[in-house]
């Protein structure tokens, strides 16, 4: 029997057991079901040395030192993140996101040069997420306590994230300017297959050229 | 199983990675729960906003499984709310509260309608909170606690009625109340569809209608809280008046 097999009536043989624990794991992975993370375990096993001894030593240093920043809640592997600590981002603005994914999408783009804050995800009366579950606490003592001019709200465009986004700007009204990203066509978007909120939004938000 | 309807949709929820359980509102099914594979895509997603006009197709093997969803755009109302404080509150709130205390698959098609009406006047922030008022008093005669505001639960009679009895959900007349007004809910001329609805009023209104959705509903339902989106959404409307 093959590691393909591990999960027949008869279980896995002693022999692929390590193997087969591994395809498990890969296989929880976004992005990957049983059939990717098999194909994805032999291609390791074929590169030992090339992939899989690199990974596993990666995998094990990171486990050890990836943390959460204390100040904006960035993944990192110190307690304070470089973006944090650096003293050219300490400009006044202050972008809050909703997801590290988030973050990272804003640091690709290169137009952002202000600190962040990550929320961890918005609010929710359906799952019962309140402002206490997520990082809004630390967000409102932030603002004095960093000299915060300007706070972006770069949440989703989604009714969860906008709520939120109200939510936030109803906390912190009347201490500092309050903006939030502009909704409407994509870059390369055409009208024509755009949903008609997008379009809606678009139109609302038109501007003089 | 199969059948066609439009509907509101109330809730959506990640299931594994490309998939989503929606909650809908249907004139004919009621609240009813189903699959929409690739509902997390990029292509569906938007459209899976609460709020949303839906034209649904529901497909199932048998009746009592979960079953999945086909679905059309018919409006998005999500656009217009995000840009109005009031009204996405308000959203949140006729969503929260469908979901949380509507029972599953059972019809109600004049909440329905009315529900279809008031989101359809999010737009109009003036008429908003008044329409919400009315649908909150449908909400509860729906889910059997009407108010019975038309004559004094003590002396019968319809005139100078102030109060509503925080227990029967009875009209109660000042000189009746006496003693016991304090321990009684303000009956605004609102309350009966009456007066020019000032801002006050119906502020007044929601203490009452928020009284029996908690002490009563939702005590029903399993001592569960009132969803927030319906006290955030009081809350907001207050502060707007207040300005």
């Amino acid at each position: 029997m093959c590691p393909a097999r591990a999960s027949d009536e008869a279980g896995p043989l002693s022999s692929t057991k390590d193997i087969d624990a591994l395809i498990d794991l890969m296989a929880k992975l976004p992005g990957l079901g049983p059939r990717s993370a098999r194909r994805a375990v032999l291609h390791l096993i074929r590169k030992r040395s090339l992939l899989l001894m690199p990974l596993a030593d990666t995998l094990a240093t990171v486990a050890e030192t990836a943390r959460e920043c204390l100040n904006c809640g960035n993944v990192g592997t110190t307690d304070i993140c470089d973006i944090c600590t650096s003293e050219k981002r300490a400009n006044g603005e202050l972008c809050v996101v909703e997801d590290v994914a988030d973050l990272w999408a804003m640091e690709r783009s290169g137009v952002f040069k202000g600190r962040y804050h990550v929320l961890g995800g918005t609010l929710s009366a359906l799952d019962a997420v309140g402002p206490q579950e997520l990082r809004i606490p630390r967000l409102l003592d932030r603002v004095p306590a960093e000299g915060i001019a300007e706070v972006i709200l770069a949440l989703n465009a989604t009714i969860d994230g906008q709520t939120t986004a109200h939510y936030i700007a109803d906390q912190l009204e009347g201490q500092v300017r309050l903006t939030s990203l502009a909704q409407g066509v994509p870059i390369g978007g055409e009208l024509d297959y755009l949903d008609d909120g997008t379009i809606t939004a678009a139109m609302r938000a038109r501007k003089t050229l | 199983m199969e059948w066609r309807d439009q509907g509101i949709l109330l809730t959506t929820r990640r299931h594994g990675e490309t998939s989503a359980i929606i909650e809908v509102f249907t004139p004919s099914h009621g609240r009813h729960a189903g699959v929409v594979r690739g509902g997390t895509s990029r292509k569906i997603a938007p459209i899976l906003q609460p709020g949303a006009q839906l034209d649904v197709l529901w497909r199932a093997r048998l009746e009592d499984h979960i079953g999945s969803f086909q679905v059309e755009p018919v409006r998005s109302r999500a656009a217009v709310a995000m840009g109005n404080r009031l009204a996405l509150a308000g959203l949140n709130a006729v969503t929260g509260l469908l979901a949380f205390c509507l029972p599953e698959r059972e019809a109600h098609p004049a909440l329905y309608t009315q529900t279809e009406q008031l989101l359809d006047l999010l737009d109009q922030p003036e008429l908003w909170p008044l329409a919400y008022l009315r649908w909150e008093i449908r909400l509860l005669n729906e889910m059997g606690y009407a108010l019975a505001l038309e004559t004094c639960a003590v002396t019968g009679t319809r005139d100078d009625l102030a109060y509503v009895s925080p227990k029967s959900g009875r009209a109660v007349s000042r000189r009746a109340a006496g003693d016991w007004a304090d321990r009684l809910l303000p009956l605004p001329a609102i309350l009966r569809g009456e007066g020019s609805a000032p801002d006050g009023e119906i502020a007044q209104a929601f203490i009452t209608t928020g009284y029996f959705l908690t002490h009563h509903l939702a005590k029903d339902l399993g001592q569960k809280p009132l969803p927030e989106a319906r006290s955030r959404f009081v809350e907001a409307f207050i502060r707007r008046s207040a300005k």
